[in-house]
C-alpha cells in the first residue's frame, strides 16, 4: 500500500460487507421461509436477492428471513421494509421477479404494482 | 455477499468458556445446511457482557444471544439461520418479568456506556486488518503522515485533554512533547500492556479485540515524536492477546502500514513485541523499560524520565494501551469532539473492568464524570442476592476502597484521589456486606508484599511488616496500639519508596482505616469480625427462638458439632466448629447465623 487511496480502496470493499452490524436504519428484504415457503421455492428467491443486492452493491439494503407470513397459498412472499414508509409485499416470487424487484423498487424506487398481494388480490 | 453474520465472542472470558467449540459447531452446521456461502461466522473480541458469556450476535437481526453452549448452536442454526425466528429463549435478557431483550442497544448495560476505546471490540474479527481499516482504521495515521506536521499531531493530542489511563492521569500530549524536543539519533515508542492489577482486564481485552488501533497509534506517536522503532510489552499469560497482535504486526507489515516509507512518505516505523514475565513491578515505567533491555525488572529514580533517557538510554515515549487505543479516534473526529465529554480536567471515557459481587461482571466504557452509583447500579445490574453494598476497590493494590457514602462521587482522577482511592488501571472490585474491609487490605498487601522487587528496603521490609500486623488482627490477636503503628508505617512507606508501587502500597490500609475504622477496632478490641468473614473470629449460634428442632443442622455438619433432641432448640458446640457455614444454608428457618 502506498497511499491513502489504496486504502480508502480497501476500506469501502470490506465495508460493503460488514455494514449490516451497524445498527443504522436500513432497507430490509424480509423472506417468508417457514415450511410453506421453502416448499413453494423460497430458498432460490433468497439466493437470487442476495446475488442481485451483491452485484449492485447496494449497502444500506439487508435479507433477512422470518417465518410464515400467513397466506401460504400467495408464497413465496417477499416484505420489504423502508425507514418511514409502508412496508410493501410481493407474493408468488421468483428469481426472476427478485431480480426485477431489486432494480425497479430498490435502485429506483418504484414499487413494482403488478407482484404486490394488493394487485394479486384484485 | 453474506446475509447474514454470526459473530461469536473470542476474548478469554468467552474462550474459558467454550465459545471456539461454538464457533466449530457454527461453522460445521452451517456447512451442512448449505449456507457457507450465505452466513459469515466471525470470531471478534470481548463484547463486555462477560458474566453472560459465551456471547453470540447475530445481524443484520442485531440478535444478542448470552450464555450459549454447543449444543444451543443446533437450535440456532435450524431456527434463526434456516427459518429466520430469533430463538427468545436463548435470548440474553436483563431480568425475568421482561423478557425479551433481541438488540444490543436496548440493553441496559450498553445504554450508557460511550465506547471509544472499545469501538472496535465485538464489531470486528481481530485476526483480520481489512475489517479494521472498514471502520476507519489506519486512516487516522495515513491523515498524520500526509496532511500534519509532528507539531500539529502533538497539539490536537495536547488539546483533546487525554491523560493516561495507566492510572497515573499524566497529560498524554505533554509526555509526546517532552519526547519530541529531547535530541537524539534514535527514539522509542512504548506499549505498557503489563496490566499488572488483580481484577483488571481492559488492556487484554483491547489487544484481543483492536490489537491494530494499539499499532496505528503506536506508529503516530512514533511520527510525533520522531521514533523508528516500537516495543510493546506484554504479559506472557495473555496468550490471545499475543498470538492477535502477532497476527496484526505481520498483516500490518504487508499492507506497508509498518515497515519503510509508510503511505509514499519518508516515515518508517516497525514495531516488536516483549514479552513480560509475570512480575507486577514491570507495570511501572522504569522497570518495564529496564527489562525491555533483557535486564531484571527494576525500577530507578527519576528523572531522569524516560522521554529523556529511556530505553537504551534513548527517549521513549511510553504510553498505556488503552491511551493509545484513543488516539485514531481523536485525530479522526478532532479534539474537540473528545475534549466535549468527560469533566473539566479529565476528558473523554474510562474503560471499567467489573468484578467481585456485582450482576453484571465484565467491561464496560464510560465518560469520565459518571458517578460510582450509576457504573455499579444502572450498568453493572447492582448487588446479587439482594445483599447491600459495601465498598467498592479501584486502583487494585494501589488503590483504596470507596464507601457507600462516596458512591454518587463523580469518578476522574483527582476525585477519586480526593476520597483516597485512585483510577489506577480501571479494575473496579465490588464489595457486600459479606466482606470483611480488614481481610480487603490484608489481601492486597499481600499482594504487594509479594510481587515487591526488593530494591528498596521501605518496600521489601515495611509492607511485609504491615502484613503481619494485618495478620495478627484477623487472627484475633490484635494489640492495642496495632492501628497506630500500622499508620505511622504507612507514611514511613508512602515518603520514602523508591518507585510509584512501593509508594502506593499503603493505600489499601490507608483508605480502609479512614471508612472503615470500627471494623478494625471491633477485630482487635472485642475480637469479631464484624462481617462474619473471619474464620478465627466467628461464632456460628443457632437462635432457640427460630430453631424448630428439625435436626437438618446436625445432619450436615461435617464434624459432628451440633447436637440436640428433635423437636426442641439444637446447640453448636464451638470448640468442634469450623465456620464452614454448611449447617446456615440448610437450616428451613434461617436460625442459625455468624457473626
Amino acid at each position: 500500500m502506498k497511499s491513502l487511496k489504496d486504502l480508502e480502496e480497501i476500506r469501502k470493499k470490506t465495508l460493503d460487507s460488514i455494514n449490516m452490524r451497524k445498527d443504522e436504519e436500513s432497507t430490509r428484504v424480509v423472506i417468508g421461509m417457514a415450511t410453506c415457503g421453502i416448499a413453494a421455492g423460497a430458498r432460490p428467491v433468497l439466493l437470487a436477492f442476495m446475488d442481485e443486492i451483491g452485484k449492485r452493491n447496494l449497502q444500506h439494503v439487508t435479507v433477512s428471513q422470518t417465518g410464515c407470513i400467513g397466506m401460504c397459498k400467495l408464497e413465496p412472499i417477499v416484505e420489504i421494509f423502508e425507514p418511514n414508509k409502508e412496508k410493501v409485499t410481493y407474493v408468488k416470487m421468483t428469481p426472476e421477479k427478485a431480480v426485477r424487484v431489486v432494480n425497479d423498487h430498490l435502485v429506483n424506487n418504484r414499487i413494482v404494482t403488478e407482484y404486490t398481494i394488493g394487485n394479486y388480490e384484485k | 455477499m453474506y446475509r447474514s453474520h454470526v459473530m461469536v465472542c473470542g476474548g478469554t472470558g468467552c474462550t474459558s468458556s467454550r465459545s471456539l467449540e461454538i464457533i466449530q459447531r457454527f461453522e460445521e452446521l452451517i456447512a451442512a445446511n448449505g449456507l457457507s456461502d450465505e452466513v459469515k461466522v466471525v470470531r471478534t473480541g470481548c463484547f463486555g457482557l462477560c458474566e453472560r458469556g459465551p456471547i453470540v450476535v447475530i445481524y443484520p437481526e442485531g440478535a444478542f444471544y448470552a450464555r450459549i453452549t454447543p449444543e444451543d448452536v443446533d437450535r440456532i442454526v435450524s431456527e434463526h439461520l434456516l427459518k429466520g425466528r430469533v430463538v427468545k429463549d436463548l435470548i440474553y435478557h436483563e431480568n425475568d418479568d421482561k423478557p425479551t431483550n433481541t438488540s444490543l442497544n436496548d440493553i441496559g448495560f450498553y445504554k450508557k456506556q460511550h465506547r471509544i476505546a472499545l469501538r472496535n471490540c465485538g464489531m470486528i474479527d481481530p485476526e483480520n486488518i481489512d475489517e479494521y481499516i472498514a471502520y476507519d482504521g489506519y486512516k487516522a495515521l495515513g491523515k498524520c503522515l500526509t496532511e500534519l506536521t509532528r507539531e500539529e499531531v502533538i497539539d490536537i493530542v495536547k488539546k483533546s485533554g487525554l491523560r493516561g489511563r495507566g492510572g497515573a492521569g499524566f497529560p498524554t500530549g505533554m509526555k509526546w512533547e517532552f519526547g519530541y524536543k529531547s535530541v537524539s539519533d534514535q527514539k522509542y515508542v512504548v506499549c505498557n500492556g503489563d496490566e499488572g492489577d488483580p481484577g483488571a482486564f481492559m488492556d487484554r481485552s483491547v489487544l484481543e479485540g483492536d490489537p491494530h488501533s494499539v499499532l496505528e497509534a503506536m506508529a503516530i506517536a512514533g511520527y510525533a515524536v520522531g521514533a523508528s522503532q516500537g516495543y510493546i510489552y506484554v504479559r506472557a499469560e495473555y496468550p490471545i492477546a499475543v498470538k492477535r497482535l502477532e497476527i496484526a504486526i505481520g498483516q500490518a507489515r504487508e499492507y506497508g502500514l509498518l515497515g519503510k516509507n509508510i503511505f509514499g512518505t519518508d516515515f518508517s516505523f516497525d514495531i516488536e513485541i516483549r514479552l513480560g514475565a509475570g512480575a507486577f513491578v514491570c507495570g511501572e515505567e522504569t522497570a518495564l523499560l529496564t527489562s525491555i533491555e533483557g535486564r531484571r525488572g527494576e525500577p530507578r529514580p527519576r528523572p531522569p524520565f524516560p522521554a529523556v533517557k529511556g530505553v537504551f538510554g534513548k527517549p521513549t515515549v511510553l504510553n498505556n494501551v488503552e491511551t493509545y487505543a484513543n488516539i485514531p479516534v481523536i485525530i479522526n473526529k478532532g479534539y474537540e469532539w473528545f475534549s466535549q465529554m468527560g469533566t473539566e480536567k479529565c476528558k473523554g471515557t474510562k474503560v471499567f473492568a467489573l468484578g467481585g459481587k456485582i450482576v453484571n461482571t465484565g467491561l464496560v466504557e464510560v465518560p469520565m464524570g459518571t458517578t460510582v452509583r450509576e457504573i455499579i447500579y444502572d450498568i453493572g445490574g447492582g448487588i446479587p442476592n439482594g445483599k447491600k453494598f459495601k465498598a467498592a476497590q479501584t486502583g487494585g493494590p494501589s488503590g483504596g476502597c470507596i464507601p457507600a457514602s462516596c458512591l454518587d462521587t463523580p469518578i476522574d482522577y483527582e476525585s477519586l484521589i480526593a476520597i483516597g482511592s485512585m483510577m489506577g488501571s480501571g479494575g473496579l472490585i465490588v464489595m457486600d456486606e459479606d466482606n470483611c474491609m480488614v481481610d480487603i487490605a490484608k489481601f492486597f498487601l499481600e499482594f504487594t508484599a509479594d510481587e515487591s522487587c526488593g530494591k528498596c528496603t521501605p518496600c521489601r521490609v515495611g509492607t511485609r511488616r504491615m502484613l503481619e500486623i494485618l495478620e495478627r488482627i484477623t487472627n484475633g490477636e490484635g494489640r492495642d496500639g496495632d492501628i497506630e503503628k500500622l499508620e505511622q508505617l504507612a507514611k514511613n512507606i508512602k515518603a520514602t519508596a523508591l518507585c510509584g508501587l512501593g509508594q502506593t502500597a499503603p493505600n489499601p490500609v490507608l483508605s480502609t482505616l479512614r471508612y472503615f475504622r470500627d471494623e478494625y477496632e471491633a477485630h482487635i478490641y472485642e475480637k469479631r469480625c464484624p462481617a462474619g468473614h473471619c474464620k478465627k473470629l466467628a461464632r456460628v449460634t443457632i437462635d432457640p427462638e427460630k430453631c424448630i428442632g428439625c435436626s437438618l443442622c446436625s445432619k450436615v455438619c461435617p464434624v459432628g458439632a451440633i447436637s440436640g433432641k428433635v423437636k426442641s432448640p439444637f446447640v453448636i458446640d464451638q470448640s468442634k466448629c469450623i465456620k464452614c457455614g454448611a449447617c446456615m444454608e440448610k437450616c428451613p428457618r434461617g436460625a442459625i447465623s455468624k457473626k
